[in-house]
């Protein structure tokens, strides 16, 4: 796996790695890629893929307006939060 | 000994009035007090709360409340810590909660505690249910009762020592590639994974939503077909799950295996398998077989691709549930100068190294110029095993096979090569790839040290009245499951 960047990937998925990190993930990620190449021996030709083992599909309901969590409740767990609103950095000057 | 009860007998006895609800939750209790020092199968236990909920169940049998209506009346069951149970701490065995109290019950919540539960406790479990030892938990290794210098399995291991040490009368898990059933067979009791679709998953933190299923730990199959029924149904809160009548597990308990046809896996027969599982295993079929039915060879030509494919689809559904981890809305927080500094330094804070592998592997595969080589060639594999199941499944009424491919290993022996570890669960995972139902029952011992040994029974979609009623038949011509780990194990706790 040449072309497996750790750096770039932890990047696309949010998490901050150590270079020690990085170093110890990188190189069991390839390990675990170079098991994974046994796929390639796979003959899928004409195969439609799964991704549901029972595929049900336009699951719907009534479009009905139900109580749910009140804003209280759904702030409980916030690390920062005011005036009734989840608390992030600025994200525009 | 009330804590060493099924819950036949436990229920049976509280309609008696010869125990209380009460005295059940204590007997769970002292037998926590005694030996979980040494065990660690739990991250918390809320007693007040359990010691409520068991006097307003005895009120209920005082007022004439019956087994009929309620068939879990004054039972305590415990929860992996990966179910949300309303008021109480939801960790998923991660850091990244922090704080987190669930604000609803899981829907296997609110079915218990309708059939008189008393729903107690937090079981610890690998990371967001990433692991096969629990040691990947960022808080405690669970410890096997049958030896504690070895892992109970995982990612439930909480879940199958607290049931096997007699900390609870059974426990609720959830398998996604085979961690109710692998710790079951590692800690010698009964673990199902129903159908795809059966349980519903909601208020089940998410892994890998297609692969996510919802079982209970118990010390016999009878109390696994009971709970199952409690457990099984539609959900309108669960998209996936599937709207099919649930039959009476425990009524198909029949005891009778005549003209049942049960099939062996050619390519499960190759090497790697410990030679005191293959024997155990090869008695146990032998016993199936004495007890009139017909044992046949099948094939599951895929079976080759499926730790390959579960580690590709698994992975990249988790890289996006656990997108949901951001440090905004729940959990622990680590500033940053913006929000996207705020996510990666709060997730490399909050998550272990078995969890940022996963969510880096299933991002990889899921990036642009890959996802067709990887992502999208897994699923049509997984299409390739799950016709192998369906095909086999028209011979056969049931397969049978080792749980695992050796009894539990010790502390620290995988912890270092991840992919070891994931070879540990080649029996298991081509279950949840298929959708089909499995669970584990025990089937002997390894000599020394004495280390439980289970056996898979895997059933069509659907089949769970079938399963149950070959690991029943099974299980009473057998005298694992009453067997007890050593108390002398357990002596030192501290």
């Amino acid at each position: 796996m040449s072309d497996f960047n750790i750096h770039y990937i932890a990047k696309l998925a949010r998490i901050a790695l150590s270079p020690d990190e990085e170093q110890r993930l990188g190189a069991q990620l390839g390990h675990i890629l170079g098991y994974i190449e046994k796929l390639k021996s796979a003959d899928v030709t004409h195969v439609e893929p799964t991704a549901h083992a029972f595929p049900l599909v336009n699951v719907t309901r009534p479009d009905v307006v139900e109580s749910s969590m009140t804003n209280a409740e759904a702030l409980r767990n916030a690390p920062a939060h005011a005036g009734g609103l989840f608390v992030v950095p600025k994200i525009l000057d | 000994m009330l804590h060493r009860l099924t819950i036949s007998e436990l229920t049976r006895r509280i309609a008696r009035r010869e125990c209380s609800a009460v005295e059940a939750l204590d007997a769970c209790l002292a037998q926590i007090d005694r030996v979980d020092g040494q065990i660690k199968a739990f991250l918390s236990v809320d007693r007040d709360d359990a010691r409520a909920q068991a006097v307003a169940a005895d009120k209920e049998v005082a007022a004439g409340g019956s087994a009929v209506g309620k068939p879990l009346l004054g039972v305590p069951i415990a929860l992996k810590d990966v179910l949300a149970h309303k008021g109480q701490p939801l960790n998923c065995g991660s850091r990244i909660l922090g704080k987190f109290v669930s604000p609803y019950d899981a829907t296997v919540v609110t079915q218990l505690k309708d059939a008189g539960a008393v729903v107690f406790g937090r079981l610890n479990m690998d990371e967001f249910a990433m692991g096969s030892s629990t040691e990947n938990s960022a808080f405690q290794t669970t410890l096997n009762p049958w030896d504690t210098t070895r892992i109970p399995g995982g990612s439930s291991g909480g879940c199958a020592a607290s049931v096997s040490a007699g900390e609870c009368f059974a426990s609720i898990g959830s398998d996604t590639g085979g961690s109710i059933r692998q710790p079951a067979a590692l800690c010698g009791c009964v673990g199902v994974k129903p159908t795809y679709g059966r349980v519903s998953r909601f208020g089940l933190v998410a892994f890998a939503s297609s692969l996510d299923q919802i079982g209970p730990f118990t010390r016999d199959v009878r109390d696994a077909a009971l709970l199952t029924q409690v457990l099984s149904g539609y959900d309108r809160r669960d998209s996936t799950s599937i709207p099919q009548a649930v039959p009476s597990y425990v009524g198909s308990l029949t005891g009778d295996l005549r003209g049942m046809k049960i099939g062996l896996v050619k390519e499960f027969m190759v090497g790697g398998l410990d030679p005191e599982v293959d024997a155990a295993v090869t008695a146990a079929v032998r016993q199936i077989q004495s007890l009139g039915a017909e044992v046949v060879e099948v094939s599951l030509p895929h079976s080759e691709y499926a730790v390959a494919t579960y580690y590709i689809i698994a992975t990249a559904e988790a890289s996006s549930n656990l997108a949901r981890f951001d440090g905004i809305r729940y959990g622990a927080r680590v500033d940053g100068a913006d929000p996207m500094e705020l996510n990666s330094r709060t997730r490399g804070a909050g998550l272990g190294p078995e969890v940022k592998r996963r969510i880096i592997l299933g991002t990889y595969v899921l990036s642009s110029g890959y996802y067709d080589a990887y992502y999208l060639r897994a699923q049509k594999v997984r299409t390739l095993i799950r016709n192998d199941f369906l095909k086999a499944f028209e011979k056969v009424d049931a397969i049978v096979s080792p749980t695992t491919p050796t009894a539990a290993f010790k502390v620290g022996e995988k912890a270092a090569d991840p992919l070891q570890m994931y070879l540990s669960d080649i029996f298991t995972i081509s279950c949840n790839l298929s959708g089909i139902c499995g669970m584990s029952v025990p089937c002997g011992f390894t000599a020394s040290p004495k280390l439980p040994i289970g056996l898979q029974i895997l059933g069509k979609p659907f089949g769970e009245e079938t399963m149950f009623r070959l690991a029943h038949a099974y299980e009473q011509s057998t005298p694992w499951h009453r067997e007890w780990c050593p108390q002398s194990n357990l002596a030192n706790a501290s």
